[in-house]
């Protein structure tokens, strides 16, 4: 942490935006104050949750409750490095008010997986009393949204990669309201270290 | 960030007492349709398969980000030293009980059928991700996986 701190004096490094005409991005502060704005639907909320009555002793399996615990262990895990980011001093406004709300939103995936597991009949997976975090790395703003981009980008894939093996069609559903929300964000991430917000046009 | 590729205990370790049967079952799913594949090819000319290319391995990496580093344990463990370890066998990991019972080691065979379908090669593994359906893009992963250096000491 020493060395984060020695280098807060440097100035810091921001790749040269797209230009703003181009139509292709948002300029960078506009687009983090609409950010600002994007929540995580209290209805994709509702839905997992709503769907634990119809999944409890039914079509949820072991299986299932496994698919919600892994999601739950990478959603603790991603709480806890954007805490790391917003206490490395690293992090200007407006990104670290965003850092701050996204990891809200995890926090808010995080709680409704694990309510999820537990009417199922599951054991919520805790969170771990340390993680084990690049944190030597992360010298600059920009180091860490590229960090955080890149766990937002896996954990894209990661739910796409979870969403075909819900025996529930209704957690299979919930599971890909929170992969939108997760892709929202590493865009948003994209767009604020000046890359193209949105690079394909499918995830994989 | 995700139910990461959800992947959890990718990496590791022997078989224990008592799980010898499991883990015979597992490298009975893990060599069988290999042998399914071969006795195909003889009948069906396939297309030509590009060389493995560990640089485009990197970027399909980018799908395991959520669980998985190459220098630190993460849900899933690191993937540093990869070739040639056990699965489940990466000490301090706390792996699924799966997993430690897979009686097999990483190599380009067995990652190639593991990251097709995770949960078919190793039912219980919370790796919990549908597998890399392309040949090639697995392929590359592979190769990128394989020229990982073993991990720095801590």
């Amino acid at each position: 942490m020493s060395d984060i701190q020695t280098d807060l004096q440097a100035p810091l490094q921001t790749p040269a935006q797209p230009s703003e005409d181009s139509g292709l991005i948002l300029p960078r502060r506009s687009f983090l104050r609409g950010a600002g704005t994007l929540t995580l639907s209290a209805a994709a909320v509702a839905m997992l949750a709503g769907c634990e009555s119809a999944a409890a002793g039914t079509s949820a399996s072991a299986a299932d409750i496994s698919i919600l615990n892994t999601a739950l262990g990478a959603e603790l895990e991603a709480i806890a490095a954007y805490q790391v980011g917003a206490e490395s001093g690293l992090l200007q406004k407006p990104v670290l008010d965003l850092a701050v709300q996204f990891q809200g939103h995890h926090k808010e995936h995080a709680d409704v997986l694990a309510k999820t597991v537990r009417s199922l009949g599951g054991k919520p997976v805790d969170a771990k009393k340390a993680y084990d975090f690049p944190v030597d790395k992360l010298k600059s703003q920009n180091d860490v949204l590229g960090f955080a981009a890149g766990l937002e980008k896996g954990a894209v894939s990661a739910y796409l990669g979870a969403v075909p093996l819900f025996k529930n069609r209704d957690l299979a559903k919930a599971a890909a309201s929170i992969l939108g929300d997760e892709a929202m964000h590493w865009a948003v991430l994209r767009n604020a270290l000046g890359q193209n917000p949105v690079p394909v046009a499918f995830v994989s | 960030m995700s139910m990461r590729p959800i992947a959890a205990d990718a990496i590791g370790g022997g078989p224990r007492k008592g799980a010898v049967h499991r883990a015979g079952a597992a490298l009975r799913r893990l060599y069988a349709l290999p042998l399914a594949a071969a006795v195909m090819v003889l009948v069906i000319p396939a297309e030509a398969a590009a060389a493995p290319d560990p640089a485009r391995g990197q970027q399909i990496y980018d799908r395991c980000l959520a669980c998985h580093a190459v220098e630190n344990n993460r849900v899933g463990p690191r993937h540093c030293g990869l070739a040639g370890r056990q699965a489940g066998g990466l000490p301090g990991f706390d792996y699924s009980d799966a997993m430690r019972a897979a009686g097999f080691t990483w190599n380009r065979q067995t990652l190639d059928r593991f990251l097709a379908d995770p949960l078919g090669v190793v039912p219980g593994t919370t790796m919990t991700y549908d597998g890399i359906k392309d040949d090639q893009e697995r392929r590359d992963l592979v190769a990128y996986l394989l020229s990982l250096k073993p991990c720095a000491p801590r």
